[in-house]
Parts: C-alpha cells; structure tokens; sequence
C-alpha cells in the first residue's frame, strides 16, 4: 500500500511540475506574470487532440510539434506585447501589473478563439492508457511520461542554468536585470528567450496532460492556478524548486487521499502551501533577498 | 391664472399623447405580430459550458431551426410566426443567469423564456419565472424537491426526476442481482462533494440500506480531483462487487481510464454525468458495454432514431443519452401548446400541465408538473446507452451482469 500511495503521488506530482516549469521561468526570468500560462496548456491540449483526432498524428509526435510552436508563439507574444512593456516599466512592481493586466486580456482572447474553434464541450481521447508495472503497482503509461518528462526537462534545464555561460546570463537577468547590461548581458533578448522557453514547456506540459486529462475551452484557468501555488511553494524562477514543489504536492494529495479523507485533498494542498510559506516565505529554494 | 392654464394643456396634451402611443403600441402588438420572441439565458463559458454545451444549447438551436424551417411557429388560427431569439451567456455564474432572465422578462419582453441549464441555476430564476408569470420547463434540473416546487411556483415543470429516483432504481438493480447470486452485496461508493453528488448520494445511503445492501467504502472527493487511483485501490481491496461513483463528466472519464490501468474489475459498475455522453462511447468502444448511469433510450423507438441522427447533422454533435432528448421534447411540447392555445403564457401553462403531447419520447404528458416517464438507470449495450430501469417500461433492455472484464 505505502509503494502504491507513494508511486501514485509521485506521477501526480510529476503532472504538477511539469505544469509549473514554464510558468516559474516565465515569472522568475523574464518577470512576467503571465495570466494566460494556463489558456497556452489548454492550446497545445487542443493541438494534440486535434492532430491525433482528425489527422491520426500520435501525440508523442504531435508534442515535437506543439513545442516548438509553443516557444515561437512565447517569442511572439514577449515580443509583441511584453517588450513595451518592460520598455516602460519604471521598477519590477510596475512591470508586475502591466503584465498581469496584459496577460489577463490575453487569457480572454485564447479562451475567446478556443470557444469560437471548439465549443465548449468536454474534450477527451484516450492514448497510452496502458499499465506499465513499477514495483508492482499499474501505473498508466501516460501518466508515467508525464513524470519522466518533468524530471528531463527538470533536470536539463537545471544542468543548463547552471553549468553554461548562457544559463549564467539568464540567471543574472533573474537576479538583477538592472545591473545585467554592465557585464554584456543582452537583458532583452534574455529574458526573451526565458518567455519563449516557458511557452514550449507549457505546450509540451498540455500535450502529455491531453492525453489523461479531460479539458475544455475554459478549463486554463485551473493550471494556471495549480503552476501558480507550485512555483510559490518552490521559489520562484526555480526549475528545482517548481520541480520538488509540485512532486510534494502530488505526494500530500495521495497519502491524504489514501491514509486519512480523499474530501480532504484539497484542504492538504492549500494547508502544506501554508506551512511552506510560513516557514520559508520566499518559498522552498527561494532567496530571501529578493 | 394663465399659468395655471398652460400647465393645464401640457398635461392634457401629454395624457392625451401617451394614451395615444400605448394604444398604437397595442394595435401593432395585435395586428402586426411578425415574429415570436424566445430568450434564454444559457453557460456559453466557465465550468457549467460542458454541460450546457452538450444537453441543453444544441436542442434549443435544433428545434428553432426546425420551427423556421417548417415555416415558423404555428398559432391557433393556423398563421405561421418564424421565432426570434435572444440569447445571454450566464458565464456558468448564477448573478449573471438571474440578472439575464429578469432582462429577457422586463426589458426584451420576450413571449417565452427556455430555461437555464443546471439544477442550481433553475432554482435561482424559478422565482422570477414565477413572478413574471413565465412557464418554466426545467429539464436538466435533478431535484426530490419538485413536488413541493410545483406548489410554489405553479408554472414550473420539473422534467428529470430526483435523486431518490434514481438512488431507488439502482439499489433495486443490486438487490436483485445480490439475491441472484451474481453479486456480493458489498458497494464501494465515492461522490462528488458538489449538488449533484451530495444528492444522489444522500439519496443512494438509505436506498442501499433498505434494500439490504452494505456499504463498506464511501468517500467524497473534491470538484477537480484528477488523480483517482488511491480511491480505486481501496475500492479494489475493500472486496465490493459494486463501484458507484456519482461523478462529474471529468471524473467518470478519468475513472474509467484509470480503472482500466489498474485493472479493476467489478462486476458492477455505475458512474455519473458523462457516462451518457457520447464521446464516453467512442472513447471506449468495447469496453463501455456494461457500464451503467443515469438515464438511457429505448433503442428501438424510431422517432428517437430519427432526432438522434437529426441533432448529429444539424448541430454536428451527438446528443446524450439522458437529458438530451427530454430538452427537445420538452420543446415540442412547448410548441403543440402554443399552437393550441396561442401566446397567452397563462393558457399555454395550463395546457402544458393538463395536456397529453406527441414528442420524440412518445405521447408524453406531465404528472403535477413533472416528467415521471423516465430511465431511471441505464447501460451500455452493443454501442448504445439503453434504458434498463424501470424494467416494466414499454422499450425496456435486459440488464446485463455481471460486466465484462476491460479488454486491452
């Protein structure tokens, strides 16, 4: 029972990270708080249904397309709409509202466009709904990739940020955009990149989670709201953090659900997101100072 | 004194003048009614656009597609009258359906107004229906309440039963087949902790308990939950031969998949909203046959054929199995009463109770307001979802159990 409960919160929790890891590169680096992080899954969900659906393109495929579009359509929107912006922005605080006001219309506007495109009924298809035997507990194949693609993408994009100069560069711009241009960091492009990078996450994220999950048009704002509390409890702009993060929350879910009430997941997510808070306030691997 | 006089005139004029324009305002009602108003405030977006999207919103687009077509609303003196329609998004919030209705009721003055989709938003404007002296055909509303509703608000009609209903069939079901042999009498149950889980579960504890049934697994979850594998672990372990969950349309769908990767296997298994939809079919082909829910068809009744594969060309999705057809007939019987009675609402509610309509679904007529020709359970047989409770009902499948095991 314990390595069933632990397995099941373990790739619950691998759903909950790989959710968030865009959003925590997307707010900690390029520091936009972006509103439509969820509307974006909610795409890419669509894409891969669409491309499985009509066009019988297997999602595993359809995620190396829904990726790279993910980061062009991040490119577009930092460049379109978030550099002005950044442009105007007198400090971080400012920048902050003008983001979620910007991003919060563009939550209207996907939503707006997937409502037009596909109604608004429940959309679900099944595709690696198969058992794979882990220590002797079925966990679903589907769910499984899901876990493995947030400890990759976790773990790549961890040895990137800290072991190239490139990654360096990003994280100077997290940690101090002002002083960034003094040693030749482009901040612009930096945190461009951060953005577009985020976006490619959340496409990729929408794809795995399409093929378990029923979503409809409407439904982005519940990730937005998942990856929110997951990148606060991990620290934000922390690809460990979102990643430790939001595999605790999976873990705490289950055992709760399994040992105590499944009524009482929902109070055990906001509870542990309570505690973490209280105990470090700028979150799990967060830095005090900023 | 002349002022007097002046402010005399003007006010007489003025009488005079509106007297004038209301009398206009009637004779152009009367003689020059082009057209019949319908409005209805429906979830075009939030949560509840799901729900709406599938039952309720492409039978009212359907039907009035259907009137038009046939050359308009048909009224007692045989004149034709192609509807008009007004249509709000609630946004799944009930202020908003509330504020829409008493719109559609006081400043679009519509002739008729549809009702909303949802069992809490029908509540809500059922008092408005009431006092603007609209009939209210509520149909994807599930209440035990309606027969004290009916008595309130005397023009509203209450069209999918209660949770008692449908509680009462199923433990029905489980009794027989317990008694039988094919089943232990042992229920794992998990609800949704929201209206429509509260009530089918308070509704299916006493129902389970005097037909003799055990519970010895019953837990609610929250709206949301996606991850249902420690409930079907304990399920599976607690050693019942029936799962019940009354669940959302993302939940059954997530359940169904994740049973299978468990594979769990009991012999009954009954889930909630979704079950009849039917992307639930065609997610699942095979192994759909045998999983029973709320509602159903008679296969072999040809006018539901018929409108079945209507709404599917029509509106390009296929309606479900439960709700579905009911909002069409209920829109049918709306309809044949208009066309007996004309647009006097006080007339056509009063037929709507008393009278005895052609519909899809058969002759239909209302019993105090409510529908009570219903399925009560249904089950998926040979890639449609058939009405097997009540089993004395003209069009009745045989139940099958126990179900097969998911094939993979």
């Amino acid at each position: 029972m314990l390595v069933t409960a632990l397995l099941s919160g373990l790739v619950l929790g691998g759903t909950y990270a790989l959710v968030a890891m865009g959003l925590t590169l997307q707010y900690g680096i390029a520091r936009i708080m972006n509103l439509a992080y969820g509307e974006m899954i909610i795409s890419a969900a669509f894409l891969a249904y669409v491309l499985y659906a009509d066009a019988g393109i297997n999602p595993v495929v359809g995620l190396l397309i829904a990726a790279p579009a993910g980061f062009l359509l991040g490119y577009v929107v930092y460049g379109v709409m978030m550099r002005p912006l950044v442009a105007r922005a007198k400090d971080k605080a400012s920048l902050e509202i003008d983001s979620i006001l910007a991003t919060f219309g563009l939550l209207f506007v996907i939503q707006g466009v997937l409502l037009v495109i596909f109604g608004a009924n429940f959309t679900s298809y099944n595709y690696l709904n198969v058992a794979v035997d882990v220590f002797g507990t079925n966990i679903a194949a589907n769910r499984l990739l899901a876990l493995v693609m947030a400890l990759v993408l976790g773990g790549g994009l961890y040895m990137l940020l800290t072991r190239t100069l490139w990654g360096t560069a990003l994280r100077a711009v997290a940690v101090a955009p002002a002083s960034a241009p003094l040693v030749g960091i482009n901040v612009d492009k930096a945190a461009r990149m951060a953005f577009a990078l985020g976006g490619a996450l959340a496409a990729a994220g929408g794809v795995v989670i399409s093929m378990y999950q029923t979503f409809t048009a409407t439904s982005g704002v519940v990730f937005t709201m998942k990856a929110l509390i997951v990148v606060i409890m991990g620290g934000v702009g922390n690809i460990l953090g979102a990643l430790s993060a939001g595999l605790i929350l999976g873990l705490v879910e289950t055992f709760v659900a399994t040992y105590i009430d499944p009524g009482l997941t929902l109070a055990a997510t906001y509870g542990i997101f309570l505690a973490i808070l209280l105990w470090r306030p700028a979150g799990l691997f967060g830095r005090a100072s900023r | 004194m002349k002022t007097f006089q002046r402010r005399h005139v003007l006010r007489t004029t003025a009488a005079v003048l509106a007297l004038a324009v209301t009398d206009l305002g009637t004779f152009a009602l009367a003689q020059d009614k082009t057209s019949v108003r319908f409005g209805y405030a429906i979830s075009k977006t939030g949560p509840n656009a799901g729900g709406a999207g599938i039952t309720t919103l492409p039978n009212y687009q359907l039907w009035v597609k259907d009137v038009n077509d046939a050359g308009g609303l048909e009224m007692p003196d045989g004149k034709k009258l192609p509807i008009e329609v007004i249509e709000y998004d609630d946004r799944s919030s009930s202020e908003e359906v509330v504020r829409a209705v008493e719109r559609l009721a006081t400043q679009d003055q519509v002739d008729f107004i549809l009702a909303p989709w949802g069992t809490g938003f029908n509540l809500a404007v059922a008092p408005l229906f009431d006092r603007y002296g609209y009939p209210q055909l509520a149909v994807s509303a599930v209440t035990d309440k309606a027969p004290d509703f009916v008595q309130r608000w005397k023009k509203s009609y209450w069209m999918l039963g209660g949770g008692h209903d449908y509680a009462k069939a199923l433990a029905a079901i489980l009794a027989d087949a317990s008694k039988a042999g094919t089943i232990n009498n042992k229920v794992a149950m998990i609800s949704v902790a929201d209206g429509f889980g509260i009530d089918l579960v308070t509704a299916a504890r006493p129902a389970f308990e005097e037909a003799g049934i055990e519970l010895v697994y019953d837990k609610t979850y929250p709206v949301g939950t996606s991850d249902f594998s420690p409930m079907i672990n304990e399920a599976s372990a607690s050693g019942a031969d029936t799962f019940v969950a009354f669940s959302y349309p993302p939940d059954t769908f997530a359940l169904t998949q994740q049973s299978q990767v468990a594979n769990f296997n009991p012999k009954v298994l009954y889930l909630g909203v979704g079950t009849g939809f039917p992307i639930y079919g065609k997610n699942n082909g095979d192994n759909a046959t045998g999983i029973m829910s709320l509602g159903g068809i008679d296969p072999n009744n040809q006018e539901n054929a018929a409108y079945r594969k209507r709404h599917e060309e029509v509106t390009g999705v296929a309606p479900d199995y439960w709700g579905s057809v009911i909002t069409y007939a209920s829109l049918q019987m709306l309809q044949e009463a208009i066309k007996r009675k004309g647009l006097d609402r006080e007339a056509v509610s009063a037929e709507l109770s008393t009278g005895t309509f052609q519909t899809v679904l058969g002759e239909t007529k209302l019993e105090e307001n409510q529908l009570r020709k219903l399925w009560w359970t249904g089950q998926w047989q040979n890639g449609q979802f058939v009405g097997v409770a009540p089993s004395d009902r003209d069009g009745a499948s045989k139940i099958v159990l126990p179900r097969q095991a998911w094939t993979k």
